[in-house]
């Protein structure tokens, strides 16, 4: 799913790398508010987990494998925030010392993942969260939810840039068809996995899970009469 | 795993490119990158130059193209897409090699491979003969936000020890009959990785604590240093 060097033309790429470049100035200030000092490690730390847990592969059909984008994942885990600026670093690592996208298309790659994924794979998880009861039980189903849109939209997404800035003349009605297929399957694999993770960790520590938080204020602590036998 | 110093891609070398500034390396491999995706898509004359400019950097890098070649491999799914190009392309239809292909998809193809091979073995080459450490301060010489180049500094001095983590899990959950790859075993396989999350989050933690208790105050010092 790395964009590589000249998909898209120079104007496109130039285009998606401002809005980059403004998303992760904006998330720098607000990723302070939900990490504090804390910052630097933490987001470090979790851009690390984001990138081993991309490393695993899950087969999606006609010998090809998808793997995990992670962008509701490590939304609903760190805060979205936080989670675009941990995308972020990933995908410049990657294109700098891995040479896993383009250079030019850094901040296509950052736009699609790093912002795209989490603010849909954020916003239907939030949506949820409001609409369905407030138990802890939501929050694993409502991030599948969340990274089950989020792949297919991405994928819109970049077939939108590929109608302006593509540099190929393919039937763009064609390519939408096969992108959104193609990444409706993905999507199931990424809501399987991400429902999976965030409900072990909230079995786990619910306390760490960022969407999480919420819903854990609202439990009273019942004190019950001890069994004697 | 386990590469020492330096990071997977690293070929250790001294000649003029390893020594390069790291910003200028970064610098160059953008500039240049740019001039080839600007590049108008049927001027092959070009795209020979920029890629005899390329392989003149490779060699005065002494990184031989045995090293890099192999590892082009990151490129297959968009070559793949960039061979369909002329099949499901329409416009006029042109013969080749006894199959009909579309003419202008046959060009775009043709550019889309060219421009994306040129790019993968640039970033090769810059990953090759680059330390991560030269990066990170190359970055911040190219006043890239401080908290920026510092959350990339962990999770670069981290890299190794999570992955390697990670492998144990599977190593492990290999040797107990699980097939991590089969979505049958995908609960066990998210369990673990949950764990793995809330390992790295701790570690995050102690790590935390470890710097405060150094004096840590926002910034790093060493991140301008020589190791």
């Amino acid at each position: 799913m790395h964009v590589p060097d000249g998909f898209l033309d120079a104007p496109t790429s130039l285009a998606t790398g401002v809005v980059a470049a403004t998303a992760v100035a904006v998330s720098l200030r607000a990723a302070r508010r939900e990490l504090d000092d804390r910052t630097a490690p933490m987001a470090g730390l979790v851009a690390t987990f984001v990138f081993a847990a991309q490393m695993i592969n899950f087969p999606v059909g006609a010998g090809t494998s998808g793997h995990l984008m992670g962008g509701a994942l490590a939304a609903v885990l760190v805060g979205p925030w936080t989670a675009v600026l941990c995308l972020s670093v990933v995908l410049v690592v990657q294109a700098l010392l891995m040479a896993d996208g383009g250079i030019t298309a850094i901040g296509t790659n950052i736009s699609l993942i790093g912002i795209v994924t989490v603010a849909v794979g954020w916003g239907v998880f939030v949506l949820l969260r409001k609409v369905l009861p407030a138990r802890i039980s939501i929050v694993a189903p409502a991030a599948a939810a969340g990274a089950l849109l989020s792949v297919p939209v991405a994928a819109l997404v970049f077939t939108g840039l590929f109608a302006i800035g593509g540099n190929a003349p393919v039937d763009l009605a064609a390519v939408t068809a096969a992108m959104l297929g193609w990444h409706t399957v993905i999507g199931i694999g990424e809501a399987a996995v991400t429902g999976l993770v965030v409900a072990s960790v909230v079995a786990a520590r619910p306390d760490l899970v960022h969407g999480a938080r919420p819903l854990l204020a609202e439990r009273v602590l019942e004190t019950r009469a001890a069994v004697t036998s | 795993m386990g590469a020492g110093h330096g990071h997977r891609l690293h070929f250790h070398g001294h000649s003029a490119v390893h020594r390069a500034p790291a910003h200028l390396k970064v610098l160059a491999l953008l500039g240049f990158m740019l001039v080839v995706v600007a590049t108008p898509r049927e001027a092959y004359a070009v795209f020979a130059l920029w890629a005899v400019v390329l392989l003149g950097v490779i060699a005065l890098s002494r990184v031989p193209l045995t090293y890099l070649l192999p590892r082009m491999v990151v490129e297959v799914p968009f070559a793949i897409f960039a061979v369909l190009m002329p099949f499901i392309s329409h416009g006029p239809r042109t013969e080749v090699l006894g199959l009909s292909v579309s003419e202008p998809g046959l060009v775009a193809g043709i550019a889309l491979l060219v421009k994306g091979s040129i790019g993968v073995l640039a970033s090769l080459t810059l990953a090759a003969t680059t330390e991560p450490q030269d990066l990170l301060r190359g970055l911040q010489r190219l006043r890239m936000p401080d908290l920026v180049v510092q959350i990339m500094g962990f999770m670069i001095r981290y890299l190794d020890v999570v992955t390697a983590e990670l492998g144990r899990m599977m190593t492990a959950l290999r040797s107990r009959g699980c097939d991590p790859r089969s979505p049958r075993h995908w609960p066990v396989l998210a369990r673990s990785l949950g764990a793995l999350f809330i390992r790295s989050y701790e570690r995050g933690e102690r790590v935390h604590l470890a710097m405060l208790s150094r004096g840590y105050d926002g910034s790093l010092p060493q991140a301008g240093e020589a190791r």
